[in-house]
């Protein structure tokens, strides 16, 4: 059996230092493949790196451990030949909203500060999991066999991850197309603040001039850095406001998340075609653009 | 005497009265109008409901005692001249408070039409004039008429200017309207201090909650006491610092409510203790410059004034930003006035405020104080100010601050003129009354 290999995730040193430390007194075999302190390294690092565990803390710079998740959910790697998606552990100091979406989906959590015991029961249920993942490869033993035969382990572990995540961030896990990215989506934020008004009108500033773009004629809105494209048939803007901000304000019915960095307005796509990787691409009326539809809300293009 | 045939004197008397006692009640209720739920309207409204049973019983009892005096003049009639008085005394009150009502309601529903905000306060006052004019007109004709359907009497014309009857009614309407100001307002003004002294009070203990609430965050406690659980396995003496740290800071958050002033080395010691937790949290992701002048250490300021100011410096600029930052607390004189101010190079205002909700809890709350305290004399500002580097200043007197000001300015300025992006951060300023007295430090 190969090493297993973890990556941590934890923005303040000294707790990382103490989760790795008390992690390999309980498991000498682990090894920890990288040490990092904030979540958008957590992303690039795990696909970089591949580790079969991960420990992301929730509130972390750059992006919290759950945006985090939801990027290697959409970005991992598939197909033949793919590493199985890792086994995710959140940690936290104090969410009580996040807590209560854990323990209803029976996501693998640690509460800050660690308990000697509470993390040696974690470890057992990780070594459980992934010995239940590689005997159920047993059979195929070899270099040549161990590609095909972690391939349903990856997606067992991923469609559960995606369900997990589903629900963690209110995408409409039950397949209810009436609420994808509901208020809650990116649920990184503490405590659920009463819905913000609906934005009737995009404001987007360019030097002193103010364009006002009604929302119904945004085709689509994208995640830029810390900008918003606004994409309408005509032409498109910059606004300087997160995805994050923007999604409370917007109509659950009429524009859908399809991708971390993506919401459409459902009346603008012509079709959705899916695709072997999972993705869904999709077509829109009166744009050239195509959008990618992640795995994450694939579900919401099913055919009625 | 021709007074037992002519009731129209305890009337007018009475017609000032309940006049009089309108003026009173929105003369105060002006004052105690801070909030009003519902617009003028519902507001008057309520404030009438709330009043008009006090106000009745004065004038009441004030018609009352004009109409016994009236008796003991002239010994008899008393009944009729009660009748007479009471019709015209609630007459009175019933324009007055209609008018004002009626006026109330008309300016809400024009400044509503404009898309003003609704006055408290303004439409009370903006009717008891005029309620009054017409009150004075109409209250003695229609309470005579109101008392001769009573009683079957008929009253004598208010026009004979001439005779003592009408020089009477005026002395004893002067009279009622002195004595019904003195009374309804002075009732008012106590209710309203009741109110107001409950209100200062509620307040009080609802800002010492949330300040608790603010202070013991469990986030914070909960990663506190996570770190100093690994600090104890690797180095117990940093350990014992960092817990010493913390049952300061706790000690003082606890302690904050008790004390109303505490001298400025003080906040700063607490500040230090603050950042010296988080200082072992974040690790080298965090830079702390604390900077107070010997001069001003005594200097007494409210316990916990800069801490939530520190803290949201933290939590909504450094801590989410992946490379950390600088945060730096100084405080310095100009002129009479103390200056503290907390710097820092995190997010930003725009990221910030797109943070947590209440994350503008910390700046509020120190607004309230303050004005609780210093009125208008003592003010915050916030801004979102780039910059590349904190300036060094050390300031303790107005003329190298203002150096220290040019230079950030023109610090400033050469980012802004810098094809490099500049960092953001947020600078928010404290200035208030510089106290004369000094506290000495415990």
């Amino acid at each position: 059996m190969n090493t297993i290999r973890c990556l941590i995730a934890e923005d303040e040193p000294l707790l990382a230092a103490g989760l790795r430390a008390e992690l390999l007194a309980l498991w000498p075999a682990l090894q920890v493949a990288a040490v990092v302190g904030d979540g958008l390294q957590a992303v690039s690092q795990t696909l970089a790196l591949q580790p079969q565990l991960c420990f992301f803390d929730i509130r972390m710079p750059g992006c919290t451990g759950l945006e985090a998740a939801q990027a290697l959910a959409e970005d991992w790697p598939d197909g033949p030949g793919a590493a199985p998606f890792p086994l995710l552990v959140f940690v936290t100091a104090y969410d009580d909203y996040a807590l209560q979406a854990f323990e209803a989906q029976a996501v693998d959590y640690l509460v800050k500060p660690l308990q000697k015991a509470r993390l040696a029961a974690c470890v057992q249920r990780l070594q459980a999991r992934l010995a239940a993942a590689s005997s159920g490869v047993g059979g195929a033993d070899g270099a040549a066999g161990a590609g095909a035969a972690a391939q349903p382990a990856s997606n067992e572990a991923l469609s559960r991850t995606l369900d997990q995540l589903r629900a963690l961030l209110g995408a409409g896990a039950a397949g209810a197309p009436g609420a994808p990215g509901a208020p809650g989506a990116f649920a990184g934020g503490p405590g659920a603040a009463p819905a913000p008004p609906r934005l009737a009108v995009i404001q987007a500033q360019v030097g002193n001039l103010v364009h006002l773009v009604p929302v119904e004629a945004v085709l689509y809105f994208e995640a830029a850095d810390k900008y918003v494209r606004v994409v309408t048939a005509e032409r498109e803007h910059l606004i300087r406001q997160s995805l994050r901000e923007l999604l409370p304000q917007l109509d659950p019915q009429a524009f859908w998340q399809v991708h971390r960095s993506t919401v459409v307005q459902a009346r603008a796509v012509a079709s959705a075609r899916r695709e072997e990787s999972g993705k869904v691409t999709l077509t829109l009326k009166g744009h050239a653009d195509k959008l990618v539809a992640s795995r994450l809300y694939a579900h919401l293009f099913k055919g009625m | 005497m021709a007074w037992p045939h002519n009731p129209t004197t305890p009337d007018v008397a009475g017609a000032t009265t309940a006049t009089s006692g309108a003026l009173a009640s929105t003369a105060t209720s002006g004052a105690q109008a801070t909030t009003a739920p519902g617009g003028a309207l519902a507001y008057t409204w309520q404030r009438l409901r709330d009043t008009s049973a006090r106000h009745l019983l004065v004038v009441g009892l004030l018609c009352l005692g004009i109409a016994v005096l009236l008796t003991a003049m002239d010994g008899r009639g008393f009944g009729t001249k009660l009748v007479y008085s009471l019709c015209v005394g609630v007459v009175c009150t019933l324009v007055v408070d209609g008018v004002r009502l009626a006026l109330a309601w008309s300016s809400d529903r024009l400044r509503r039409s404009r898309g003003l905000p609704p006055l408290d306060s303004m439409s009370g006052w903006a009717g008891a004039i005029p309620g009054a004019l017409l009150a004075a007109l109409l209250g003695p004709a229609l309470g005579m008429a109101l008392g001769d359907a009573f009683t079957g009497n008929r009253s004598d014309s208010l026009l004979q200017w001439g005779s003592a009857s009408t020089r009477i009614t005026l002395v004893l309407g002067l009279l009622g309207t002195v004595i019904s100001i003195v009374v309804i307002s002075s009732l008012e003004r106590l209710a309203a201090a009741r109110a107001q002294a409950e209100a200062a009070q509620r307040q009080a203990a609802e800002t010492q909650l949330r300040l608790l609430q603010s202070q013991l965050e469990p986030h914070m406690l909960f990663n506190t006491l996570a770190n100093l659980r690994v600090l104890i396995g690797l180095q117990p003496q940093q350990a014992q610092d960092m817990l010493d740290h913390l049952i300061a800071f706790l000690r003082a958050t606890l302690n904050a409510s008790r004390s109303t002033m505490h001298p400025l080395a003080t906040e700063f010691d607490r500040v230090a203790d603050y950042l010296a937790l988080m200082a072992i949290r974040m690790g080298p992701r965090l830079q702390v410059q604390l900077d107070l002048p010997e001069a001003l250490r005594q200097v007494p300021v409210p316990p916990l004034l800069l801490q939530p100011l520190v803290e949201n410096a933290i939590k909504h600029g450094l801590e989410p930003q992946v490379a950390g930052g600088e945060v730096q607390v100084r405080a310095f004189q100009l002129g009479t006035e103390l200056h503290l101010v907390v710097r820092d190079t995190g997010l930003g205002l725009h990221a910030a405020q797109s943070g947590a909700a209440g994350s503008h809890f910390g700046l509020v709350q120190v607004r309230e104080r303050l004005a609780t305290l210093y009125g208008a004399a003592a003010r915050v500002t916030l801004q979102d100010v780039a910059t590349t580097a904190i300036t060094t200043a050390t300031a303790t007197n107005a003329d190298a601050d203002a150096d220290a000001n040019a230079n950030a300015n023109a610090n400033a300025n050469a980012n802004a003129n810098a094809p490099s992006p500049a960092a953001t951060g947020v600078v928010v300023t404290i200035v208030m009354p510089l106290a004369t007295t000094a506290l000495p430090t415990p």
